[in-house]
This record gives structure tokens, sequence and C-alpha cells, in this order.
């Protein structure tokens, strides 16, 4: 954490009346900020701690006096694992289609919503509203109101036209876990994606469509370069957002057929399981794969950051 | 722009508009037809081709209920107001002063101090599950709604530092320091000068803050049992089919949905900066 001991050193003897104060003055200025910074700390970082401790020993909470350390061989364990090795692949497959598919998607919804039309708050406001369902209701509205082979909506619909009725979420369980969240999280691309259409310099583009550019070339050379970042963004964010997500698997399919992620798993072992040392170690895990992401997440955010604040 | 382009562009546009409106009317279908299905008696929803005319009725609402004979989803519903009212709270509480103090009257690296609670925002809530178990195992908090009151406000605390430091830089510093100058004191000039203008963005955080406390699952699922179950825990008693419960679940998703609608639609203008961490505008 950043420290304060680069205040101006003076030594003792030529210390002025004013340093007390000064020094008074700086804690309080510093006083407002220390009850969120201490309360994050204790409530996010220190469980954490504790988990890679965990993650060092043998622990079933069934079995607790068997507890000891083992060194890396829950690691080991999590590595070699078939179920789990298979449970990380799931991670990275969930996590890359769907941010990659509703990035595409709000991105075009975006681009739809940037011109003007009739109707366009209505066409927003019935965009947004998939991304204000519960989580759970979205997935079991997905999982019976639509999925189910027999009197779901989708079949339903292919009745009409005499297609066939097919179990979609034992055909294909994890396209329907993604299908679901995709559907969830294209309004959240859509909006950050239309802030960044609407944050462009429209004189630039007055000025390249005097000079005969057409709307490919525009888009090309202009939206596309500067929605650059706006792309990173909403692509890291639900990155963070979906690896993380135990809603959807929880709901839909309850980790079975191969769509078990790293979160479902870490639960199960130690929900069902019980296995305090195992679950930790895929808790690091996710965590290592986390920071990998956050460390660009954090440096597209800086530098749109840094460009508000000199903008300011 | 040329006269000849506008008819070409204007011609061009209605016909975008219209994709858009088909896109719209795509995305909001699941929802309109769970909006339908939980007002049709259960054999009606259950029907294959659907029926789309079938009468209407509120037995599926009465039957979430608990009218109807199962268990009643009250308990759960005023303990998620509960969590996601305290936390929302408690978070505005130390949100504020964090913020005024990355913005207003800003401390040394007040930016390193901002990304601090950025990057516990990037921790998976999944890698502190086990010790805060077994620490409410111990502490005898299990079951209990004010541990998810407590975990639900550092959740949404780093979101709701970000924002309202975002809406409090807004407040020019000249303005503040003229007041000052008159001889205006703290409190006078948080009430008449600092408020108006960031009051929005405060309303906006809090609803953001509400949204995601309301829909959190895995704590919830986790750490309450009977007592403390909040709404989406009681929502996974619907992941098993039993046998015709269509329209329940249609109307139980719906309820516990409508205070999140109703709360996205009121933020809907900063939600993007809200749910981006303040990294857009």
């Amino acid at each position: 954490m950043t420290a304060t001991t680069t205040a101006p050193l003076a030594t003792p003897s030529v210390r002025t009346p004013r340093q007390p104060s000064a020094r008074l003055r700086a804690w309080a200025t510093r006083a407002p900020l220390l009850p969120a910074l201490l309360f994050m700390i204790a409530v996010t970082q220190l469980p954490f701690v504790a988990t890679l401790v965990i993650s060092f020993f043998d622990w079933n909470a069934l079995y607790p006096k068997a507890r000891h350390f083992t060194g890396l061989d829950n690691y080991h364990q999590v590595l070699t694992d078939a179920d789990l090795r298979h449970s990380v692949w799931t991670t990275v497959l969930l996590t890359v289609a769907v941010v990659l598919v509703s990035l595409v998607l709000g991105l075009a919804l975006a681009l739809l919503l940037d011109r003007r039309f009739r109707g366009r708050g209505v066409v927003r406001t019935l965009l947004i509203a998939p991304f204000l369902v519960v989580p759970v209701a979205a997935a079991l509205l997905w999982k019976h109101v639509l999925y189910n082979p027999e009197y779901g909506l989708l079949n339903g619909l292919l009745h009409y036209v005499g297609g066939p009725q097919p179990d979609w979420i034992s055909r294909t369980p994890l396209l329907a876990v993604e299908a679901s969240l995709v559907w969830q999280w294209t309004p959240f691309m859509m909006l950050i994606l239309l802030s960044g259409l609407q944050s462009r310099d429209q004189q630039q583009i007055e000025a390249a469509r005097v000079d005969g550019a057409n709307d490919w070339q525009v888009f090309r050379h202009l939206t596309l370069p500067h929605l650059r970042r706006y792309l990173e963004l909403g692509a890291l964010l639900g990155s963070i957002y979906i690896v993380q997500n135990f809603d959807a698997v929880f709901t839909i399919t309850s980790g079975g057929l191969g769509t078990a992620n790293l979160p479902y798993i870490v639960y199960q072992s130690f929900y069902q399981a019980h296995e305090n040392g195992l679950a930790s170690a895929a808790g690091v895990l996710v965590v290592i794969g986390s920071i990998i992401i956050a460390t660009f997440a954090l440096r597209v955010v800086s530098s749109l950051f840094r460009e508000e604040v000199s903008r300011a | 722009m040329s006269a000849m382009a506008v008819p070409v562009r204007r011609r061009k546009g209605a016909g975008l508009g219209l994709v858009a409106w088909l896109a719209g009317i795509l995305f909001f279908l699941p929802i309109a037809w769970m909006a339908l299905t939980s007002f049709h008696s259960e054999s009606d929803a259950a029907t294959n081709p659907p029926s789309f005319t079938a009468s209407l009725t509120l037995d599926g609402y009465r039957e979430f209920f608990g009218t109807g004979g199962g268990a009643s989803p009250w308990p759960a519903l005023i303990n998620s107001t509960v969590a996601s009212l305290a936390s929302t709270l408690f978070v505005l509480l130390l949100a504020l002063p964090a913020a005024y103090a990355l913005s207003i009257r800003p401390v040394r690296k007040w930016t390193d101090v901002l990304f601090f609670f950025l990057s516990t925002k990037m921790l998976p809530a999944v890698a502190g599950l086990l010790p805060i178990y077994l620490f409410a195992k111990n502490a005898g908090m299990l079951d209990n709604i004010w541990l998810l009151v407590i975990l639900y406000t550092s959740m949404n605390l780093p979101i709701a530092v970000w924002m309202m430091q975002s809406f409090l830089a807004e407040v020019p510093v000249a303005v503040i320091e003229a007041a000052r100058v008159d001889g205006a004191r703290l409190p006078t000039i948080l009430a008449r000068v600092v408020a108006p203008i960031a009051l929005p963005g405060i309303a906006a955080t809090a609803l953001i803050c509400f949204i995601f406390s309301w829909n959190e699952l895995l704590f919830a699922r986790v750490l309450t049992g009977v007592v403390a179950e909040t709404a989406p825990v009681f929502l996974t008693g619907f992941i098993t089919s039993q046998g015709l419960f269509l329209a329940k679940v249609c109307a139980a998703s719906l309820v516990i949905s409508l205070p999140v609608l109703a709360a996205g639609f009121a933020a809907q203008d900063k939600l993007v900066q809200g749910l981006s961490l303040g990294a857009v505008k």
C-alpha cells in the first residue's frame, strides 16, 4: 500500500511550530478514507490470505483431525484431476465464447442505436431489459420456458415450421448455458460501446464525409480506432464477470453434462465434498486467472481514466 | 451534408431503424413470453405448440405467493429487501467520505488508492468463500442476514467509491473555494454546494448497489439456510421440474426481477458508468 513516508523530513532541532499541525491536517484529510479502506482490507484481503494458507493443507471438513500440511499436493491434484482440468477448459470456453459473441452483437446493436429513428428510446429500453432480469430468474426462464423439449417456446416455434424437437440442454449443454449468458450480457456490451460511439468527435466525422469518405471508410478508419479501447474495456469487464459466473451453470445444468466451470467446482468441492484444501487450491487458481485478466483491465481503465482527468 | 444525399440516407436510416426495432423485440421476446405465461393456467402454459391466446388467470401468482399451499416467498423477499437496503446504506456511509477524500480534498497518491479499491473487485468472490464460511460457522453467524449485509457492502463498495469519486470530481473546486472564502463551513458547503451537483449521481450509485445485492446468489446460497434465505435462493427451488409449474416459475421470476427492472430503468443513464466502474461516462 502507499505509505506516507515522503512527507518533508525535518530534524527535530529545526522543527517549526507549524509542523505538527501540518501532520494533523494530513491525517484529517486522510480520515474520511480510512473506514472504507480498512473495511475493504478486512473483508476482501484477509479471507484470500486464509484461502492461500488453507490451499496448502489436506483438509476434509468431515475429518477435521486428519488435517495436515501437504505443500503443493492440492495444486498437483487440481491440475492432474481430469474433471478439474476439464473445468478449467470449460471456464475458458464459456468466457471466451460469451464475451466474443456478446461483444459482436453489442457492437451491431450499438451502431443501430447510434442512428436517429422513431422510437429509439423504446428500443433501447427493450434491449436493456434482459440485463435487468435477476440472473437466476433468467437462467430459469431459459431452462424451463425456452429450452424445455416438450413445452418450451423454442420447440413450440419450431413446431410451426415442422422443424425437429431437440432436447436443447442435454444435446448442447454448454451452448445452452452460453446462449442464455449472451442474451444477458449483450446489453452490457451495447451500453459501453454506445457511450463510446457517442463520445466520437462529430466534427472530424463530418470533415471526413465532406472529403468524400463513405460509411464503411468512416467506420473503418475513424469509428473503429476510437472504439478500440471501449471494445477492450467491454471484453475485459465482461471476462471478469463471466469467469466468475456461477448462477447460470448452477441453474441450467447444475454443473452436469460437462458444464462445470471453476467457480462451480470450488463450490461443489467444499459444499458437497467438504474438501477444504482442494477447494482453496481451485480458488487460488481462479484468482491467478483473474489477476492475469485484471492486469490488462486495470491498464485499460487507467488509460481511459487518465484521459478523463486530463480532459477535466 | 449535400442536398442530394439527404433522401438516400434517410431511407436507409428508416430501414436500419426497422432492423433495430426487430432486434429490440427479439431480445425482449423471452421476457414478454415469460410475462404472458405467468398469467396462463398451468395446463395452458405447458402446450406445444404454445397457446398464445389462452385465457388469463392469476393462478400462477397465487401459487407463487403460497396461497396454493407451497412455501411462502415472503420471508425470502423480506430478507432480500433487508440485505439490499442495509448494505446499500452502509456502502453510501463508507463511500461518500472516501470519495470526498479522493476528489474534493484529495489525499496524496489518491489514484493509487482508487485503483486499490478497483483491484479488490477483480478478486473473484469464490476465492474468499471458504474462509468466510469457516469464520461465520465459528462466530455463529451462518444463516444470518447481517453476514450477507457485510459481504454485500464489501462487494459494492469499490463500485460506489469509483462512481462517487467521478461524480464529486464534477463539482468545480473554484465554487467550493469561493464558498470557503465567504466564510461557509464544511457542513454548509456540503449541503449547499456539493449535494445539489452530486445528488443524481449518488442516487444512481445507490440503485446500482441495490441491484447487485438483490441479484447475488453464491454467498447467499452457501451462507444462508431456512432463516436468512434470499429471493435468488428461493428461486433455486425451481431448478428441478415439479410437474406442471411453468406459470408459477414465470410469476416467481417476474416478481423477483421487478425491483431490479425498476431500479435499472431508474438508473438507466448512469448504468454504464456504474457497470464500467466509472471508466465510461
